[in-house]
């Protein structure tokens, strides 16, 4: 087996926990690690809104008590895990990088924390996010940015940042996302992670707190392919609480990181993705990725679908549209900030509701909400919300079409590298193009994931490559992942963050 | 309290000779399914305020809902025994607003795809005839929470000086059947209202689907009321040309009785208004049970906007043909055809099964027939006593037995004893009372009170003798052919014998010594 580094928090979790079940290391050693790592770097970082470090403790010493009397666990049992923060967690606040949920804690836990709980992994804490997942950079989380480990001052993108930065600065081996335009995918691309949104369905939803329910899909988020399919099986599978859960096993995702085979595979690049509006270094790291795929014997083809083009105005009518409606229920009545209008004496219970979610809501947020009550009003309903649907309906034409035709689609997964904190923070639709390429997944509902395709030339930041699969073919994405992994990784000499920068020291001025 | 100024009324005859009344009636229906709509929280009625929730009915971030199969079957059994059409694919929808009882701050619902669509009902009116209503839909969706405003004067959030929400109610399964416009009714439409809400009240019941408690808000009412000018016969061509008037909702009508009062107070109103060239305001109208009147409640502009959109968090219900056909087959009978046949069994004429009904004593009189009674009796013995005492005590006559453990087979078997020729009708009736008054059985009370017709037929014999002396006027009558003269001795006979003696049989006798 694998030696493991001196610094444990710079191996992978497959290795993690190949010594865990050896019993060569204990996961309260890897979990305190973790803690240290997380009290140095962090308050540069800003990855984290909630450490549990006693919790996650607790529950290391729980697993090492269940491994030491004999109990066979589950494959990640004792490798601990950060978790965004749209995911409730018993006992532990949950905020959504929101102003309106501060202080609240959930009764319940996500079934997806329920299962990372039976298996085994400790919860290190809640990362952060923009504000009820809307954003491509963490701009927009009520408690301030996080920051991208390759340069601090710049973006570790969204709505994930929280997840993508504790995986790049080395504070959790794992860490859970959500992406409903890609907000696992694009934040892996910034940071030189790995991410993967699953087919819709593939995971549950239950304990997500909603931005658009049609979009939003939990997935896994690692710094290498095999990581994010061990942890891809453990959050996957049906759930009788999800109504839009896939009755159906998780697909074999972790065989497939293993088997990292791409031989007689057909690979299709969407013209569509990579044009005009994208950084030359982008572009040309997802060049030589493509014909590094063709030398491990895949056949490459191009493959167009003209109707992505109305992808992003699609997306923006119909997750805003469910997204105020999803976000109606912040109306302090019974849970989170509560409050009273200034100058009223004895306000009604509108009036404390309009005053709560005027202060408790950022400014992203109250744009959304107005433009989906807009585009679902009478009269408008069938211009925006009916016509949206429609172009949802032919993207997923065109993705059908083109998986007649090839296994796998590929496209550079965000336009540029990490842009600089502040860049596009005034300038909405900049903002929103991040997700251009990530987006008709989501509205198609099949599975994505984002690899590091290298450093762009320009500006020496991570890009990364988007692999999308046909909907429940979840294991051809691990297949491409791993197989192209493993040439870069390869031809880099060393995975690709052993070149990003230390952090402390002189770097720590930088911080937050 | 506030004062309420009643508003100006026209008398409802002269109302009828200048208009139409138009009618639709919204009613919602609280299935009596164990659990909820979307989680699995239980839906008794009573439990102690937020003792029956779950991240789910409170609309916890996070929290989704799975539809409950069992009311989904309810819903289309409805749907079938309304005579409906069921839909093959419909899905869920939101329908949005603000209210602090509603957790989500949208109500599941449904709204262009109904489950249940384009059925009838027909009703029967007091004099025999019968009007169908038509039904437009019959769908599924969640009750909100229920609020309780204290303090200000008129029970409402405004003014109130806090409130009080209790989320057991939230998400329990509701079903809103939906009439089409009932035309043609003319002054008999409050009856009609009245009687249309009774019948779905009987067919839901027949259905076991609800408790149909309109008293306890598992069913509610919404009456909307028109108005247009009367142009000719209620039915007739030109009259049904007419365009509608403007329609008010009077939201919440609670029992049957204010259905048909509320429907009538709003004929009234609307008369009165457009007969002083006013128009009429579309808004929905609050009904006071205790001053039969309504009064101004919201109004409904085009500013009230649900942005219904379907709502994603669910997949489509999609019932199979066979499902629905299996469905059909659970139907009951109908309830209005059940009645008929059972008159017809019984032997009933029209006033008697009318008292029987009204008594709500069907099922009971069914029970004790099956028991072994005769059918008169049946009614004879229910119809009596225990009837007049659950009168007295305000309930039910179902009830009320049931409070006392008064059964049909209790009354099958006194009947028994009286067509044994055990008891007569008066010892009868202290057995009654004995059971009533919880001294157990028919059998046992009438042992322990030793009430038993006397078969000793020689101290019947002697007793008749012993009348006959002591009366040789009456008996000389009777001997010359006054046999109606035999009631007098026929009453001392059962004196002498304190009442256990079989006055047929005395009279028998008496007869038989004098003719
Ligand atoms: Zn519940």
């Amino acid at each position: 087996m694998t030696d493991l580094p001196t610094d444990l928090t710079r191996a992978t979790a497959a290795d993690l926990a190949g010594a865990l079940a050896s019993k060569t290391i204990s996961s309260v050693e890897v979990t305190q690690a973790h803690l240290d790592r997380i009290a140095a770097v962090d308050g540069q970082v800003h990855s984290y809104l909630h450490v549990d470090g006693e919790g996650a403790l607790a529950q290391a010493r729980a697993v090492d008590a269940r491994r030491q009397s004999g109990e066979s666990l589950g494959a990640l049992a004792g490798v601990p895990i950060a978790v965004k923060d749209v995911m409730t967690t018993k006992g532990l606040p949950t905020t959504c990088g929101s102003k309106i949920l501060e202080g609240w804690i959930p009764p319940y836990d996500a079934t997806v924390v329920t299962k990372l709980r039976e298996a085994g992994l400790p919860i290190l804490g809640k990362t952060n996010m923009d504000e009820f997942a809307m954003g491509s950079s963490t701009e927009h989380s009520a408690y301030g940015p996080s920051h991208n480990p390759w340069d601090l001052d710049r973006i570790p993108g969204g709505s994930g940042g929280g997840s993508s930065s504790v995986l790049a600065s080395f504070q959790a081996p794992l860490a859970t996302g959500t992406d409903t335009g890609g907000s696992i995918r694009q934040p892996a691309a910034v940071t030189a992670t790995v991410g993967t949104k699953p087919t819709y369905g593939g995971v549950s939803r239950y304990g997500l707190v909603a931005l658009a329910s049609s979009l939003d899909q939990a997935g896994p988020c690692g710094r290498t392919v095999l990581d994010t399919a061990l942890l891809h099986a453990v959050m996957g599978g049906h759930d009788p609480m999800d109504s839009t859960s896939i009755d159906a096993p998780v697909p074999p995702v972790v065989e497939a990181a293993r088997a990292a085979d791409v031989r007689g595979m057909r690979i299709g690049v969407v013209k569509e993705l990579g044009g005009e509006g994208y950084q030359p270094g982008v572009r040309a790291r997802f060049d030589e990725s493509v014909a590094l795929l063709e030398e491990l014997g895949a056949e490459v083809v191009e493959v167009s679908c003209p109707n992505f083009e109305y992808a992003l105005a699609a997306y923006y009518l119909i997750l805003p549209s469910e997204a105020s409606s999803n976000l109606a229920k912040f109306d302090a009545m019974r849970y989170g900030l509560r409050v009273l209008p200034e100058g009223v004496d004895a306000p009604s219970a509108e009036q404390v509701m309009a005053a709560t979610r005027d202060a408790g809501f950022g400014p992203e947020v109250k744009r959304r909400i107005i433009l989906g009550t807009y585009a679902l009003s009478s009269g408008y309903y069938d211009a925006y919300y009916g016509s949206a649907q429609k172009v949802r309906a032919l993207i997923a034409q065109d993705f059908a079409a083109a998986y007649a035709r090839v296994d796998v689609l590929v496209s550079p997964t965000a336009p540029t590298t990490a842009f600089k904190l502040g860049d596009k923070l005034e300038d909405p639709m900049a903002m929103y193009l991040n997700d251009i390429a990530t987006i008709p997944a989501n509205l198609a509902g099949v599975p994505g994931m984002s690899i590091p395709s290298g450093l762009a030339d320009e500006d020496g930041l991570p890009a990364g490559i988007q692999i999308l699969a046909p909907a429940t073919k979840d294991e051809r994405l691990y297949s491409v992942g791993a197989a192209l992994e493993a040439a870069l990784v390869d031809r880099w000499g060393g995975p690709i963050l052993d070149r990003a920068p230390e952090l402390g020291g002189a770097a720590a001025a930088k911080g937050a | 309290m506030s004062t309420v100024t009643a508003d100006a009324v026209m008398d409802y005859d002269e109302a009828m000779t200048k208009f139409d009344p138009v009618m639709g009636l919204e009613v919602h229906v609280e299935l009596h399914t164990a659990t909820k709509m979307f989680c699995g929280c239980p839906t008794e009625f009573g439990a102690a305020p937020n003792s029956q929730v779950c991240p789910v009915c409170l609309g916890l971030p996070g929290a989704l809902p799975v539809v409950n199969e069992k009311a989904v079957e309810s819903a289309i059994r409805i749907g079938l025994a309304l005579n409906c059409e069921i839909a093959q694919w419909c899905r869920f929808a939101r329908k949005n607003y603000f209210y602090p009882d509603m957790p989500k701050n949208f109500q599941t619902s449904q709204y262009d795809e109904p489950i249940a669509f384009e059925g009838y009902l027909d009703v029967e009116l007091e004099d025999g005839s019968t009007y169908r209503v038509e039904i437009e839909r019959a769908h599924m969706e969640e009750d909100t929470g229920k609020s309780l405003h204290i303090g200000g004067a008129t029970g409402r959030i405004h003014g109130a000086d806090h409130s009080l929400v209790d989320y057991n109610r939230a998400g329990i399964p509701l079903i809103e059947i939906v009439t089409k416009p009932m035309v043609g009714a003319g002054e008999r439409a409050p009856e009609v209202a009245k009687a249309y809400v009774s019948a779905l009240r009987d067919l839901l019941r027949a259905l076991d689907v609800s408790d149909v408690k309109m008293e306890q808000g598992s069913m509610r009412c919404d009456a909307n009321v028109s108005l247009r000018p009367r142009v000719g016969e209620p039915t007739s061509e030109e009259q049904l040309a007419v365009p509608l008037g403007t329609r008010t909702e009077t939201k919440n009508v609670n029992s049957l009785r204010s259905v048909e009062r509320a429907v009538r107070y709003e004929i009234s109103r609307h008369a009165a208004i457009l007969d002083g060239g006013g128009t009429i305001l579309q808004e929905t109208r609050h009904w006071h049970e205790d001053t039969g009147i309504t009064t101004s409640g919201r109004v409904k502009s085009d500013a009230e906007d649900y942005r219904y959109f379907p709502e994603p968090d669910l997949v489509p219900v999609a019932p199979t043909r066979e499902t629905v056909e299996t469905l059909r087959g659970t139907l009951p009978e109908p309830p209005g055809l059940r009645r008929k046949r059972l008159q017809s069994d019984w032997g009933y004429s029209d006033l008697e099964m009318r008292d029987v009904l009204n008594a709500g004593a069907v099922e009971l009189i069914e029970e004790t027939v099956a028991a072994g009674a005769s059918a008169a009796a049946a009614k004879k013995w229910w119809l009596g006593e225990p009837s007049r005492r659950a009168n007295a005590e305000g309930q039910d006559i179902v009830t009320y037995a049931a409070g006392l453990g008064l059964t049909p087979a209790h009354i099958a078997e006194l009947d028994g004893l009286v067509a044994a020729g055990r008891l007569n009708d008066s010892m009868a009736r202290q057995v009654l009372d004995g059971v009533l008054g919880g001294e157990g059985t028919p059998t046992a009370v009438a042992d322990a009170r030793g009430l038993e017709l006397v078969q000793d037929d020689g101290a019947l014999e002697a007793a008749v003798d012993k009348v006959i002396a002591a009366n040789p006027d009456v008996a000389d009558k009777i001997r010359d052919g006054k046999v109606a003269a035999a009631g007098a001795l026929i009453g001392q006979v059962m004196k002498e014998m304190k009442g256990q003696a079989d006055a047929g049989k005395a009279r028998e006798l008496i007869l038989a010594k004098l003719q």
